[in-house]
């Protein structure tokens, strides 16, 4: 029996029929539509939907269950950070950036802070570079627990969310415990990092790593090998080596083509020469290739984070921002009875004793830095793939033009190249495979 | 570039400091001689050979921070690209960005292309110059496929309109809207927003320093 719904009515288009599906039950249509001469329907999926990662909205057009077109709707989430970026001041950027792709915060304050400091010339002191590393390393594995949860959760299966959440909320803790915050940090800065690490945090950090390595075991063995995963994942969304050159599309799907492209072996930046670490491929082309790679990858992103704590531990004291004063925002900081950080030393000299450094410091935060003219690019490798950032100065103390090259917003094309041909229930595994985050692709 | 006035970069209010007459011009990195250094004199070469026209389609080559930069004629553009792609194997095109200078005059809307080859682990730019009156570009879509999205994105913020592109319509801001958000003379737009009785006015309307 229909229920009478005013505004789910079918209505009569130059296109044909529209029906509103508003949930509930679809035997009714189906009938209607059944009886119906023609094959052809074009569904709408989102950009209200569960299993579109955000507002993501997909045209199909179907032919039976097999979907002969298919294009993706973007936008929604479109806020005009790098519109914004124009009217604030070069350290304020970072506050806009990490914002962007909010699975993978300090990778955009990553890219963003190399490509200034590119512009610059200056480079951030060792001590920050490797906290740098340590925080993006640590950022991977939360990125590819959601990715892996929530693409299991997609294809039906609810217990890997529930380990990966787990495992992802304690990443969130450490970066509470360093930055204060668990998203959206602003952490990494021109020059360095907003703050050293507080006191007695790499023994804790040594026990959770032990704690991490043994849980990731318990999504391991649900998910590898378990038929009913294969199943809906493996020959699933083919993109193959061609199709990811000429779509551009780098990260997991790419090196699950069996081409080990990673910008931090192939153009290591931050330091990422210095560590030891294995490029995760599979031969695979599919959605079960990248759900290995990505499952590896943590074991790998563990390692750069233990020899990052053994570099931390030689480089104790050493300074987490440039020497250069008129870059520098003071780094040394400290809780106050506010609850904000502060550095009482800084506020002391600025305050007690010199009207120079009261001035200085007033200028730097009110005006910023004025960084040379010129254009730069840098990319790093973020979960996603190359995150790249392009940053145009006019010599001033705001950015002329700031541009990322989000792996998300270019991925997204291949979701067709992947779909057409097979069947709509495929869409999900595909398009939760290229782990698209839509803070990312509308920016 | 552009001209700065005065000293502390102060704009919309009365300039006390004694240096309102004080003039800095602001150039841009100018072209570059050879030896480019690092590959850049191979990527160079490479291409005169593989491309007889080089001089006539390349108007300078700029070194700048370790980056090399071809500014490509954009009647040249297609055939370079191509060439790049199957000589030179830049086998990706990390897409286009906009930029807009008004003080350019006859060359206001510059679009930025990042390539990057995986067999020999390079990377070059290309940059286009186009004026504002006749913002026509090639498109690249039938070079690198993946440039779709990202000549959409360039044409939906800077009105650059790419030739031969297979559907070239807005993608970030609705179908109808108007204007090309991220060209200079574009407002931010915003609000100004009251809090016990002080006003703070948008980002835009606030007195900032150059």
């Amino acid at each position: 029996m229909t229920t009478f719904d005013p505004y789910a009515q079918p209505r009569e288009t130059t296109e044909g029929t529209v029906y509103s599906v508003t949930g509930g039950d679809w035997d009714s249509i189906a009938e209607e539509i059944g009886a119906k001469k023609e094959e052809r329907i074009v569904v709408n999926m989102g950009p209200q939907h569960p299993s579109t990662h955000g507002v993501l909205r997909l045209i199909l057009e179907l032919e039976g269950e097999t979907i002969t077109e298919l294009r993706c709707g973007i936008g929604y989430l479109h806020t005009g950070i790098e519109k914004n970026l124009e009217f604030r001041n070069w350290t304020q950027g970072t506050t806009f950036v990490t914002r962007m792709d909010y699975l993978s915060p300090l990778f955009n304050e990553t890219a963003y802070c190399l490509a200034v400091e590119k512009l610059l010339g200056i480079e951030a002191p060792e001590r920050a570079q490797v906290i740098r590393v340590m925080m993006m390393e640590f950022n991977r594995i939360s990125s590819h627990m959601v990715a892996l949860g929530t693409g299991a959760l997609e294809l039906g299966a609810m217990s890997p969310m529930f380990y990966a959440f787990r495992e992802r909320e304690k990443v969130l803790n450490v970066f509470e415990m360093i930055s204060g915050l668990r998203m959206n940090m602003a952490y990494i800065r021109p020059g360095g990092v907003q703050q050293d690490l507080p006191a007695g945090t790499i023994p804790q950090l040594r026990e959770l790593i032990k704690d991490l390595r043994k849980n990731f075991k318990d999504n391991a063995t649900l998910l590898i090998g378990n038929s009913i995963w294969i199943k809906r994942t493996s020959g699933i969304g083919y993109l193959d080596l061609a199709g990811c050159t000429t779509l551009g599309v780098t990260g997991p799907v790419l090196r699950a083509t069996g081409l080990p492209w990673d910008l931090r072996k192939a153009q290591p930046y931050s330091g990422y020469e210095d560590y030891e670490f294995d490029v995760i491929t599979a031969d695979t082309c599919d959605v079960y290739g990248r759900f290995l790679i990505r499952m590896n990858e943590l074991e790998q992103s563990l390692r750069i984070i233990e020899q990052c704590l053994n570099k931390l531990d030689k480089l104790n004291g050493a300074p987490v921002m440039v020497e250069d004063k008129k870059i520098a925002w003071p780094a040394q900081l400290s809780v106050g009875a506010d609850g904000l950080g502060n550095s009482l030393e800084h506020i002391r000299q600025i305050m007690g004793t010199s009207m120079e450094s009261l001035i200085h410091h007033f200028k730097l935060v009110t005006e910023g830095f004025r960084v040379p003219a010129g254009q730069s690019y840098a990319a790093v490798e973020s979960p996603r793939g190359e995150l790249g950032c392009h940053a145009v100065s006019d010599g001033g103390t705001r950015p002329y033009r700031v541009h990322f090259r989000e792996p998300s917003f270019n991925n997204l094309q291949a979701t067709s190249a992947m779909c057409e041909g097979s069947m709509v229930a495929d869409v999900v595994g595909a398009v939760a495979s290229i782990d698209p985050v839509m803070g990312g692709v509308d920016r | 570039m552009s001209d700065q006035h005065g000293m502390f970069g102060a704009s919309g209010t009365g300039d006390t400091s004694g240096y309102g007459g004080l003039v800095r011009t602001v150039v841009s990195p100018g072209s570059s001689e050879r030896p480019y250094g690092s590959y850049f004199d191979e990527v160079a070469d490479d291409l005169e050979r593989a491309y007889p026209e080089f001089n006539d389609a390349i108007e300078k080559v700029i070194v700048d921070r370790g980056e090399l930069t071809l500014f490509v004629k954009r009647e040249k553009l297609f055939d370079v690209a191509k060439i790049l792609r199957d000589k030179l194997l830049f086998e990706m095109c990390m897409g286009v960005n906009g930029v807009h200078y008004p003080e350019d005059i006859g060359r206001e809307l510059h679009a930025v292309y990042p390539l990057l080859s995986l067999t020999n682990n390079r990377r070059i730019r290309l940059e286009v110059a186009v004026s504002v009156d006749d913002p026509h570009i090639p498109s690249l879509v039938e070079i690198w496929a993946g440039n779709n999205w990202h000549e959409r994105e360039t044409y939906d913020m800077f009105g650059i309109i790419f030739d031969g592109h297979p559907a070239l319509t807005r993608i970030l801001m609705p179908d109808d809207w108007n204007g090309f958000p991220q060209r200079k003379d574009y407002p931010l737009s915003g609000i100004p927003v009251e809090y016990k009785g002080a006003t703070t006015p948008p980002p835009s309307d606030r007195r900032s320093y150059r």
